[in-house]
């Protein structure tokens, strides 16, 4: 080490701007191109690996036993039955042990355990473990299981008794300023609606997957997951082991859209079998395991009401939500979190309450409360602009805060309107039919929709290392996650832009808990918590490297691997002596609280629907976003393409359906649940604000992932109601809720 | 069992009801097909068998003893990709990464489909396939990406289609 003491940590906690950014003073010219990924290579080849393909010396092969009821007890399993079966090695339960539910994200403790008692239809109850998958399989289907059934509640009803009073859950369940009721008795326009989401199902591509294997009382879990800080944590406070006997490993993760951020019944199940047999058990979740018992993003009633002055002035916000958990679970999808500050008006009510339901656990999929809040709230602002017959943009326009309307604090940016203008030009918005249902092109009417695209941002406590070697190159390493989102190569663009080094130089080490810590992939967050966190570690380095070539930091240029200051340049492997390393940690601060933040976007939308079928067919798809600093474009875009497919999904097809007798889903696989497929999505165009937040982090970026679908489905349907003149309230809009109110052909 | 895949040829102590998924993935160690669903509901576990594009988690081992498995790891490596791998990564062609090795080994085997003249369901003359996008979407539609990356999917295939970006008709443009 030269000129570095070891341990040479740096931490920032953002209580201030950051006005001063050195991503735009470096030179290597790397951030934000659209680079393609480092990654990339080993995903299409097939060498990339994911959690269920570490060839383990020894593996046996884990399958799980879901419960055949939707509430009660298990009174007894049948192991001898299926371990007389060839190749069964053991049935393995522990009623104590076994979680009840997935984990929520972040958490640090154990969830729900025990599992004698049934909550919801699949709860995993027992793994079969056996020499060959096929073996497992077999036995895991005819393990005789004895049940006493009870009483559970299967379907959900406005009518039923709710909770009323619920912890808050990312936002408060209820916030309450002015008074709702006398500004729609005030208002000259007035909406009073009721929007309902389905329950629907992250459906990652990879199934949840874990590898347990112990050495000792050391636990080693291969595991698909998105937090593997948070989720060590957890599995050892399941396991009731210390949390250092605990790592995960997680390279590359197949998706997790919220579904992979806290630990699920696999990976305990797992981790009991393979103590209990001394050997290694591979348990991967059955897609329909993956719908049955993981977690889903609760199905909403949401009432709305807008209050209107004549020239659409808005005096009064009301958006009430009611969603679904199971009695033991505090989770409530927080549909109202952008309702709070994406429109102005002095009376306003944001609230959440909860039924209970013996369904599977609801938690977060892509953009909790955003993705299903923002179909409530945006169809709701085209209801009330048709009814003040103003144009939905200008509506919006009308009703732009000045500062954030319910805190005394100002945005810390906001670029809803350009979004919104630059759109409007770009789709050609003024080619909107403007009385709905009036277009027509042979079977197909055609319409156009608009909606605001808003999600919160949020910096999350996270570590990074980052290490100069004496050759030259760098290595960063930290507990951080790539799930699809381009974590490997992005960040990689943050240290090679900082440190002015070559990007194949830079060695990217993400997804194992034995590095430091890391918040991981969720909320949008990952990406500038850890680009933040690369940032100050190679801060520190930076500076160091000045000391030792003896030139002021302000006059150290980096570029290609050399340090140039002085009229001298030196590579920079020759200023580190035997490596040099510095660990950089961000954490989230007063900024939060001081300023409103958050990402905004426009979505436009052309649709054409059937007079006959009543299909409805997307044309044409445009998003506008500013998301502060954009690290990759390309990364950025296919985030949004993402997204936006995702808004798709929900305006019209993805609808999880619960079987009111039992809880048990009904559509529990990928030919039943309709997510989109490649004919359904159109070639989606994207286009990115230039933007920088000196609130949010030292990078200037905030969360992209989950924007693209924040406001999507909202300007389909609003797209569906300017063709049909018929507007629907009830997610997804399928053909069947359309048909009876065509015009007859 | 003795098969071969990616022209090398495999013995392995497979069970009848073993998958030719699974017997690539935990008998042979070739994991880059990919299993998302078992059930043929996805594509993630394509591969050519033959030459054909086929869900290899329908389709017993014990069937294919004679025949030619080409998997994703058979196309190329990652110092000499194929010429779809290498699309897909210049056109971000995935995210996660996760459905990919199924749409690529999908898209070879439609590329050929194509080639030999076989109609997709949108094509508008059933005589001769132009391979439009939405033709391309349409035939790749048997591979669900939940990341979606299905527009730069399309980008991939229709660069190494040897045909040029237009605009996309999809359904709904035919009146
Ligand atoms: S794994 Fe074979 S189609 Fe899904
Ligand atoms: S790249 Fe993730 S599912 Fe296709």
């Amino acid at each position: 080490m030269l000129g570095l003491d070891k341990g040479d940590h740096v931490t920032l906690t953002m209580d201030e701007a950051h006005p001063v950014s050195l991503l735009d003073t470096g030179v290597q010219g790397v951030i934000g191109k659209p680079l393609s990924r480092v990654d990339g290579p080993d995903k299409v080849s097939g060498a990339a690996t994911y959690a269920a393909e570490y060839a383990l010396d020894d593996l046996a092969y884990g399958v799980l036993v879901g419960a055949a009821i939707g509430k009660g007890r298990v009174v007894s399993i049948d192991a001898a039955a299926a371990k007389a079966m060839p190749g069964v090695i053991d049935v393995v339960t522990d009623f104590d042990t076994f979680i009840r539910v997935s984990q929520q994200g972040g958490e640090t403790e154990a969830p729900t355990q025990g599992v004698r008692d049934i909550e919801y239809f699949g709860e995993i109850i027992a793994i079969v473990v056996a020499e060959t998958f096929e073996a497992a399989r077999d036995a895991a289907e005819r393990l005789p299981v004895e049940y006493e059934r009870g009483d559970g509640v299967f379907a959900f009803s406005m009518d039923d008794a709710r909770d009323g009073d619920l912890p808050t859950n990312i936002v408060p369940a209820r916030t309450e300023q002015g008074d709702i009721d006398q500004a729609m008795r005030d208002a000259a326009v007035s909406v009073d609606v009721t929007y309902t989401t389905p329950s629907q199902n992250s459906a990652a591509m990879e199934p949840h997957a874990s590898i347990a294997t112990w050495e000792g009382d050391s636990l080693t879990l291969y595991g698909a997951y998105q937090m593997p800080t948070s989720d060590a944590q957890q599995l050892a406070e399941s396991l009731g082991i210390a949390a250092d006997k605990v790592r995960i490993i997680a390279h590359f993760i197949g998706g997790g859209f919220g579904s992979k951020l806290g630990i699920a019944p696999e990976s305990v199940a797992a981790a009991v079998a393979a103590k209990r047999l001394g050997r290694p058990v591979k348990a991967v979740m059955m897609r329909q395991q993956v719908f049955d018992a993981t977690v889903r993003r609760s199905n909403t009633s949401q009432r709305m009401r807008l209050a209107a002055r004549a020239d659409g002035t808005l005096i009064g916000i009301g958006h009430e939500t009611t969603a679904s958990n199971l009695s033991t679970e505090d989770f409530f999808e927080p549909a109202g979190i952008s309702t709070h500050f994406l429109y102005a008006g002095d009376n306003r009510l944001v609230s959440h309450d909860l039924v209970r339901l013996n369904w599977l656990l609801s938690g977060s999929m892509r953009a909790p409360g955003e993705a299903v809040g923002l179909l409530g709230l945006e169809c709701a602002v085209d209801e009330l602009a048709m009814a003040l017959d103003i144009d939905p943009i200008e509506l919006r326009r009308i009703n732009e805060p000045a500062r954030d309307p319910e805190k005394d604090v100002d945005f810390s940016s906001r670029a809803l309107m350009p979004a919104l203008d630059t759109g409007a030009k770009r789709f050609g918005w003024e080619q909107r039919p403007v009385r709905p249902g009036t277009r027509r092109e042979g079977e197909w009417l055609i319409g156009m929709g608009v909606a605001a695209a808003a999600r919160a941002n949020m910096l999350m406590e996270t570590s990074a290392k980052v290490a100069i070697h004496p050759d030259g190159s760098v290595t960063v390493s930290s507990a951080m996650t790539d799930i699809g989102t381009g974590s490997y190569t992005i960040l990689t663009q943050v240290a090679a832009e900082m440190l002015g080094v070559p990007m194949d130089r830079i060695t990217m080490e993400l997804g194992d808990t034995n590095d430091v810590p890391a918040a991981g992939s969720g909320g949008s967050w990952g990406a500038c918590s850890s680009g933040s966190a690369i940032y100050l570690a190679c801060e520190a380095l930076r500076g160091k490297l000045a000391r030792a070539m003896d030139v002021a930091e302000a006059a150290l240029t980096l570029k290609d691997g050399r340090a140039i200051g002085d009229n001298r340049s030196t590579p920079i492997g020759d200023l580190v002596g035997d490596g040099i390393e510095a660990i950089g940690t961000i954490k989230p601060g007063e900024q939060e609280e001081l300023f409103t933040q958050a990402s905004y976007g426009a979505h436009f939308a052309e649709v054409a629907v059937n007079r006959v079928t009543g299909e409805t067919r997307v044309r044409r798809m445009l998003g506008v976003f500013a998301a502060g600093r954009i690290l990759n474009e390309k990364t950025a875009r296919s985030q949004c393409l993402g997204g936006m497919t995702f808004g798709i999904g929900a305006a019209l097809t993805e609808d999880l359906i619960h079987d009111t007798r039992t809880g048990k889903l009904v559509n529990r696989d990928l030919a039943e649940y309709h997510v989109p497929v490649n004919a359904d999505v159109p070639q989606l165009e994207v286009v990115f604000l230039p933007e920088r937040d000196i609130h949010a982090n030292p990078i200037h970026a905030k969360g992209i992932g989950e924007l693209g679908i924040c406001g999507a489905g909202a300007a389909i349907a609003n797209a569906i109601y300017n063709a049909t003149a018929i507007r629907v309230r009830g997610f997804p809009i399928t053909l069947d809720k359309l048909i009876a109110a065509l015009p007859a052909v | 069992m003795k098969f071969t895949i990616n022209g090398r040829s495999y013995e392995a102590e497979a069970d009848i009801r073993t998958s030719v998924l699974d017997l690539l993935r935990e008998h042979v160690g070739l994991t880059g097909s990919k299993k998302g669903c078992d059930h043929g509901q996805c594509g993630a576990c394509t591969v050519l068998i033959n030459g054909r594009r086929v869900n290899s988690c329908l389709t017993l081992a014990v069937m294919h003893q004679d025949d030619e498995i080409t998997t994703i790891e058979g196309l190329g490596t990652p110092d000499d990709l194929h010429p779809l791998q290498a699309a897909f990564v210049a056109h971000d062609g995935y995210q996660c990464g996760y459905c990919t090795p199924g749409q690529i080994c999908s898209a070879v085997g439609m590329l050929d489909e194509a080639k030999k003249g076989w109609p997709s369901h949108v094509s508008a003359d059933l005589e001769h396939s132009d391979l439009s996008d939405a033709e391309i979407s349409e035939r790749m539609s048997g591979n669900i990406c939940r990341c979606a990356a299905y527009p730069n999917i399309v980008d991939a295939i229709r660069e190494v289609a040897g045909r040029a970006p237009a605009g996309r008709d999809v359904a709904g443009a035919d009146a």
